[in-house]
């Protein structure tokens, strides 16, 4: 082996290193939506309180919303559930999409703690779920006013995580929206 | 206050390490032949502290002290006893505490075994494992003590061992594996201890080589051994993952045994020197990255320790002082120790030497180890440089390491038979020629037996393939075999003289090689004709697989000390007579709340059955996953002999002699060139 | 139709449990049925190579999760609706993204990963192949005798040349 070669084990285990060092804290399962910047996703389901009302993209009204993935059987659920309600109070249209559940224990889930969705999708077998690419729940999607998915988030969205993640990019869009 | 003992004692053996890894070291440089010496007293000292603090956890967990934070973590008072202590090692803190503690083992098993080496090299090399005792202590104390204590409340309940733990694999296969990863350090400290002296020769070597191949063959056997626990513990008869945690100990393993190829080129021939130095640091810093992914987060995988970014700041750090520093310091003393002044100055050998088939053998097994690298580490590397969040997963590990295992069985027929410096091609050509043609017909036949009738469409070429590797490997061993027990006389008697003439070493290659047959069969043919059915069944039901027939007799709920389990028997019966009567259960662990599936296994040279239950289905049903595993327990039995053979190795008479002091350079390959004509230019 | 194996069993059990089975042995099915089992190996190999999203790294045939079962179903449906093994894995990428097959693609993202070990083991052969074509070149002049220093070469010189001595 020649001099220089000598040096190539050495080389590579900085680059390796580099790698190594700013890979920490990086989330490994931290999943990129493979929606973002696609249209959300076609469906036909019923609606969580009136059964005979089938709700598609079309109730989303061109508006600005977030669509939020919630279950009775969920526990972050329900510490992320005071934080809807507030920012619901404060104007944000929320559309739940009640995944895997039985009707009547979200119905009534949702009397116990506050309804803060504009209305529910009720989607029991998780159809619409796979078409999002849901793995759990809690998740939530900002949608904008084309109907496009602008961002998600897999876990609980408390108010730290509204003002890192979603705050800035909700206001854009509805500005966005209002200026047309 | 059992557990303070414990604790005070971790920080006396750091005292010691610390002082391990300065004073031999200066006394070494200064010629201080007091300082040089105290290396082994304080490795000695170091070992009695570290046990003594293993000991007060061991004690901790035995007596239920759920006041501190790790024992209530990971046990129970219902946990049966033998998992209490096994569970030591369950988790991050504890089984931190085992590698500090076989660290310990192996610098103490150096200092009671190196009067034979020049004292400047054994100070050495025990001061640098003395500087990597220091770092583990520190991380330990730092970061992960496992008698941190839960005050003022402490919980009078713990959280209970993970279920999928209480298993007598826990209480091998760590300790086992931990032998072989530790081990390397060993090589490591050696290595660079070479390279500080800038002295390197086939001394040097012959003194390491016991070290290297004991570091192995506790590694085979760990890898081994985990890979059997994975096969009967998981409930769905996988054996091997590519999991990251997997291919942690998989990466060091290959380099290990290039490393063992590597340095019988140095001793015998002064050849590769460089290259093994190489080899013998980059084996510990593949342990130590393993340690790293393991436990910080950056990887997911179902046996990872810890998710904790801080603690993999502080082994990254370690890491790139340990593997940084030696990897710089031999690319700086490397070309000192390339040529020595006086010696020959080429070692010359031919094409079909034994030297290139060695290094046909590192160049496919280093690739592998990249190749493992590489696809283990690639979603990190691209999540850092923003590619998105890919997975690679066996598809890709498969895809490339067959083809290299494949490559260097073939290479392993040719080099059995190789001798030093030049091999006759013509001779090659002719023994060759039988078992050549053995194993082109093993290949074309038995898969038409194998499979479960006997037509061409069943044929597969994979078995054809992997049969025809094996045989290769096989045949070729025993036509060197014989061709050496063939030599002297052709008296009847005398093949049985020769055999006890061959050295230690050589029966270790056979056994190792031949393992290596064993195993590769094993994989290829189980994974070629597994057969499974997931069928639902209730009491009374039966079901055929692969020529066996599985009924369903009954199903009870039973109490084990620490879980409640739906038990099912299920007997198999092959040709209307009774084979094997089945128990899978379905366990529910009370402390944790966690299901597990215990699967039922009737275990066989040809076959295994295997069986495991579902879940439960509607009206009393159960969904019922049966496989029959054909030549599944080849895998394992030729780890073992693999494992085996490096014993066999080791054992070998040459180097328990006792050396008296240091050998000049003369007596050394005046002894390198005997040993090389005792063994008959193998 | 077999007889009944249990030796223990008074006769009439015998007959009466011959009938039993003889039926029941019908009725076993598989938990996962398809119209067409061709469909069932492709299915298998399908879930080796998916990976569960929300697992610490399990293909979708181990894993017990519930987003697993929902997706084994899909994959089923998918195989029901005569899509190629191509077709569902990008259904599939198109929802949970490229995390989700453990085959990585090969695209601009991954080209190294793919091509890395082919370089390293094509490297490895020259190495090899340049050393032995070195080593086969020097064979004609080979002896047994290693090439000695200028050095080491004089002093043999000397000694040889050199008249002998009595023994001493």
């Amino acid at each position: 082996m020649n001099r220089l070669t000598l040096f190539i084990p050495f080389a590579l285990c900085l680059a390796l290193g580099a790698f190594l060092f700013f890979s920490l804290g990086k989330d490994p399962l931290d999943l990129p939506s493979a929606l973002v910047g696609e249209p959300f996703p076609e469906f036909s389901l019923e609606e969580l309180h009136e059964p005979e009302r089938q709700v598609s993209t079309d109730d989303f009204d061109s508006q600005v919303l977030l669509v939020n993935v919630w279950a009775t059987w969920c526990f972050a659920c329900r510490i992320e559930h005071p934080w809807l309600n507030s920012l619901a109070k404060d104007g944000v249209v929320i559309v739940g999409l009640n995944y895997k559940d039985h009707r009547k224990l979200a119905q009534d889930w949702l009397q116990e703690r506050g309804d803060p969705y504009q209305f529910s999708i009720f989607d029991p077998r998780g159809v619409l779920g796979i078409d999002l690419g849901v793995y759990g729940a809690p998740e939530t999607y900002l949608v904008d006013a084309e109907g496009i998915v602008r961002h998600r988030r897999v876990g609980v969205v408390d108010e730290r995580v509204w003002n890192e993640e979603f705050r800035d990019l909700y206001q854009q869009l509805v500005d966005e929206a209002n200026a047309e | 206050m059992i557990a303070e003992y414990g604790h005070i004692a971790l920080i006396v053996a750091l005292c010691l390490s610390v002082a391990q890894a300065i004073v031999p070291m200066a006394g070494s440089f200064a010629g201080y032949r007091t300082w040089m010496r105290l290396g082994h007293s304080l490795a000695l000292g170091q070992l009695v502290f570290v046990a003594i603090s293993f000991a007060c956890l061991t004690a901790a967990f035995v007596q239920d002290d759920f006041s501190l934070q790790y024992v209530a973590n990971n046990s129970n008072t219902l946990l049966p006893t033998q998992f209490k202590v096994s569970a030591v090692w369950g988790a991050h803190e504890g089984s931190l505490l085992l590698w500090a503690l076989i660290l310990a083992v192996w610098s103490a098993a150096v200092a009671m075994f190196s009067g034979h080496l020049p004292l400047v090299l054994s100070s050495r090399v025990l001061s640098i494992l003395g500087a990597i005792s220091v770092g583990f202590g520190l991380f330990i104390l730092l970061t992960s003590n496992p008698f941190a204590r839960i005050l003022p409340f402490s919980p009078t309940e713990g959280g209970d061992l993970n279920p999928l733990l209480q298993d007598f694999g826990l209480i091998v296969h760590p300790p086992m594996l931990y032998m072989g990863y530790v081990g390397f350090s060993v090589a490591f400290a050696f290595a660079v201890a070479a390279l500080i002296g800038g002295q390197f020769d086939s001394a040097w070597a012959r003194w390491a080589r016991p070290w290297i191949n004991s570091a192995w063959v506790f590694l085979t056997i760990g890898i081994t051994l985990g890979s059997w626990w994975a096969y009967y513990e998981l409930g769905w008869g996988g054996w091997w993952f590519w999991d990251p945690v997997e291919n942690a100990s998989l990466m060091p393993w290959l380099v290990g045994t290039a490393l063992v190829h590597s340095i019988s080129v140095t001793e015998k021939r002064g050849a590769f020197r460089s290259w093994t130095l190489l080899l013998a640091i980059l084996a510990f810093s593949l342990s130590l990255l393993g340690t790293f992914l393991v436990r910080s987060g950056v990887l997911t995988s179902v046996h990872a320790f810890a998710n904790d970014p801080e603690r993999g700041i502080f082994i990254l750090a370690f890491l790139g002082l340990v593997v940084g520093s030696s990897l710089l310091l031999f690319a700086l003393r490397g070309p000192v120790v390339q040529r020595q002044k006086g010696d020959a100055e080429v070692v010359s050998y031919s094409g079909l030497s034994r030297e290139m088939m060695l290094l046909l053998n590192n160049v496919l097994l280093v690739s592998a180890m990249a190749m493992i690298l590489i696809g283990t580490l690639y979603p990190l590397i691209a999540d850092v440089l923003d590619l998105g969040k890919i997975s690679v997963g066996p598809p890709y590990f498969n895809f490339f390491f067959v083809p290299m295992a494949l490559g260097l069985m073939v290479a392993m027929g040719f080099a059995v038979f190789s001798r030093w410096k030049k091999t006759d091609a013509q001779m090659l050509r002719q023994k060759g020629m039988l078992p050549f043609l053995i194993s082109l017909t093993a290949a074309l036949i038995l898969p038409l037996f194998l499979a479960e009738s006997m037509s061409w469409e069943t044929y597969s070429i994979t078995a054809a393939i992997t049969l025809g590797a094996s045989f290769w490997v096989v045949t070729m061993s025993l036509e060197d075999l014989w061709q050496k027990l063939d030599r002297g006389s052709s008296k009847a008697g005398s093949r049985l003289t020769n055999m006890t003439k061959l050295p230690g070493s050589y029966w270790g290659m056979q056994v190792a090689h031949i393992g290596i047959a064993v195993c590769a069969l094993g994989v290829g043919l189980s994974s070629v004709y597994d057969v499974q059915k997931d069928v639902r069944m209730v009491p009374g039901d039966r079901a055929e697989v692969a020529g066996y027939e599985f009924t369903f007799d009954s199903l009870d709920f039973v109490q084990g000390p620490n879980y409640g389990a739906s038990r099912g028997q299920i007997s198999a019966y092959k040709n209307d007579r009774l084979v094997a009567v089945l128990h899978p259960e379905k366990r529910k662990y009370e402390a944790r709340n966690q299901v597990m599936t215990e699967a039922a296994l009737d275990a066989g040279l040809t076959r295994d059955l295997y069986v495991s239950l579902g879940e439960p289905l509607k009206d009393d049903a159960w969904a019922i996953r049966l496989h029959v595993k054909p030549f599944v327990r080849c895998i394992w039995l030729g780890g073992l002999m693999i494992g085996l053979g490096g014993l066999l190795s080791v054992m070998d008479k040459r180097y328990r002699r006792r050396q008296p002091g240091a050998l000049s350079k003369a007596q050394s390959a005046a002894q390198s060139g005997a040993t090389a004509l005792e063994v008959g230019a193998q | 139709m077999q007889s009944n194996v249990w030796p223990s069993l008074g006769l009439l059990k015998q007959v009466g449990l011959f009938l039993l089975f003889s039926s029941a042995a019908m009725a076993v099915e598989d938990v996962v049925s398809f119209s067409d089992e061709s469909l069932r190996p492709r299915y298998q190999q399908l879930l080796e190579e998916l990976r569960c999203p929300k697992c610490q790294n399990q293909n979708l045939a181990d894993s017990n999760s519930a987003i697993s079962q929902d997706l084994r179903a899909e994959v089923q449906r998918l195989l029901e609706q005569d899509l190629t093994d191509a077709e569902i894995k990008d259904y599939l990428k198109n929802r949970y993204s490229e995390f989700i097959l453990y085959r990585p693609e090969v695209n601009r993202a991954t080209w190294f990963l793919w091509a890395a070990p082919v370089v390293l083991v094509v490297l490895g052969g020259l190495i090899v192949l340049r050393l032995s074509r070195r080593k086969k070149l020097g064979d004609s002049q080979e002896t047994d005798i290693p090439v000695r220093s200028a050095d080491q070469q004089q002093r043999l010189d000397k000694l040889l040349n050199s008249p002998k001595q009595g023994s001493e």
